[in-house]
């Protein structure tokens, strides 16, 4: 049986649990702790070490997500859920520009772990108040090469879609690379 | 959708670079205790700025740019109160007074004067309304933003090394105890003299900063230039740290993620066959489309 597998990262409360919990097949293995800070309690619980979700897809060949924990004080977990990844998803929520700055440095931090293909997913865009995606790319200081997604966590055609932009990339790299 | 948050968390410089590359007509409000300020833009390019409670009418900028006497000044706002800035420009004109260039000029440093001045915040909630322009009665001007996001910028810079040296503006300051130093005797710009003035222990300086009617640059300017020249001291109170040994760095960076760490790419996958792994993709791409 091979494994492979995808992190899917990106500050507080961007929505990662949401996204992997849409999409695996499996209850999502999460470890989520009630918040004790008083900064971040805009929701009650966060991911302390990682979310884990899969999806089978024949008899040789499972894919596993990994969401990394949202908090800074457990971002020592993040270069260890890098290794042997195939790319990463960086999800930003859309409602909190606060944030943008910290998803930035975290794709630079991704990036210089593993170089391989990424895609940046703009999370809540249901909701009023959510950035446009062109206004986004330019707060994130995004290349017009990488893939800006429309995104709602909780919708899986959204994050299927997510996911195939991703393969789609991994795909492109390699053909890129000599193929 | 919304263009909105807190200049905390998004600055007014990287809000101008977005509205100039994206070429973004409407108007940028921005709102703290007791202030508020309306910037307007066309295609990227400012053309109309003006804070609250502010008179930002034609003849008080034209005034204030010394095209007009304050007899003139006066005389206009009396006669023709109700006049349109468009019609007051026009007449002016008309009758030989100013030629278009000087109100347009004028107005552009009045416009700027208000921008540098919102420079200076670094808090503030804005939001970005694409379908309010211009009031119609004003004449508006169109100034690149690239300059303003460079001084804005700069700006910013010194504000953040100022706040390392005076991280609070809820502190005192006292005179310095220099039995032998006069500051009669010292050359002070009006605007030290200003804050001179309400140097006590019992004013704070966001107290003499509201009654200067500086901004947090101004008075962390001042109060900075007062301090290296030894006139003055801060008066320590409970918790507050001196604060030119206080480690308080207030840097915008701060809050930014570790940064990357050098030198440790690796090779995201186990070495593989180029075909297979192009089949691997393949075959999780069908498995995806399929769910």
């Amino acid at each position: 049986m091979q494994t492979v597998k995808m992190v899917v990262t990106g500050p507080f409360n961007a929505g990662k649990t949401e996204f992997i919990r849409s999409i695996s097949e499996i209850d999502v293995v999460s470890t989520e702790r009630k918040i004790s800070s008083d900064y971040e309690r805009v929701k009650e619980s966060t991911t302390v070490a990682m979310d884990f979700g899969r999806i089978t897809v024949d008899d040789d060949l499972v894919l596993y997500l990994f969401g990394t924990p949202g908090q800074k004080r457990f971002d020592f977990m993040w270069e260890i859920l890098s290794e042997g990844m195939l790319g990463f998803v960086v999800m930003v929520d859309s409602t909190r520009p606060e944030t943008f700055r910290e998803a930035r440095s975290i794709l630079e931090t991704f990036r210089a772990y593993a170089p391989t293909p990424y895609v940046v997913a703009a999370n809540k865009r249901d909701r009023e108040d959510a950035w446009e995606v062109d206004d986004m790319r330019i707060a994130l200081r995004l290349d017009p090469k990488v893939k800006l997604l429309s995104c709602v966590a909780s919708d899986k055609e959204n994050v299927k879609n997510v996911l195939l932009e991703l393969l789609y990339s991994i795909l492109a790299e390699m053909d890129s690379n000599g193929n | 959708m919304a263009l909105k948050g807190n200049l905390r968390d998004f600055s007014i410089t990287q809000l101008l670079n977005l509205v100039n590359l994206a070429h973004k007509s409407g108007t940028l409000i921005v709102e703290r205790t007791n202030e508020k300020m309306w910037v307007c833009f066309r295609d990227g390019k400012l053309a109309y700025a003006q804070a609250a409670g502010e008179d930002a009418s034609l003849a008080t900028v034209l005034y204030k740019a010394k095209k007009l006497s304050a007899a003139q000044h006066r005389a206009i706002k009396e006669r023709a109160g109700t006049m349109s800035d468009k019609e007051l420009g026009l007449l002016l004109i008309n009758a030989s007074y100013m030629s278009q260039d000087d109100i347009i000029a004028s107005l552009q440093v009045f416009f700027l004067q208000t921008m540098n001045r919102l420079l200076t915040w670094a808090e503030g909630l804005f939001r970005f309304e694409s379908d309010l322009l211009p009031p119609d009665d004003k004449i508006t001007v169109r100034i690149s933003l690239e300059n303003i996001i460079i001084e804005g910028a700069r700006r910013m810079k010194e504000l953040e090394q100022l706040q390392d040296e005076i991280p609070s503006l809820d502190i005192a300051l006292k005179f310095a105890d220099r039995p032998g130093a006069n500051i009669r005797n010292v050359n002070l710009s009006v605007d030290e003299w200003q804050v001179v003035r309400y140097i006590s222990p019992k004013n704070s300086l966001r107290q003499i900063a509201r009654a200067t009617n500086k901004n947090d640059l101004e008075i962390r300017r001042i109060v900075y230039a007062l301090l290296q020249a030894g006139l003055v001291e801060f008066v320590r109170q409970t918790g507050a740290l001196p604060p030119r040994y206080a480690n308080v760095n207030q840097s915008r960076t701060a809050s930014a993620a570790p940064a990357p760490p050098q030198a440790q790419s690796r090779q995201p996958a186990p070495p593989m066959d180029k075909t297979k792994q192009k089949s691997l993709i393949n075959r999780l791409i069908n498995r995806i489309r399929s769910l």
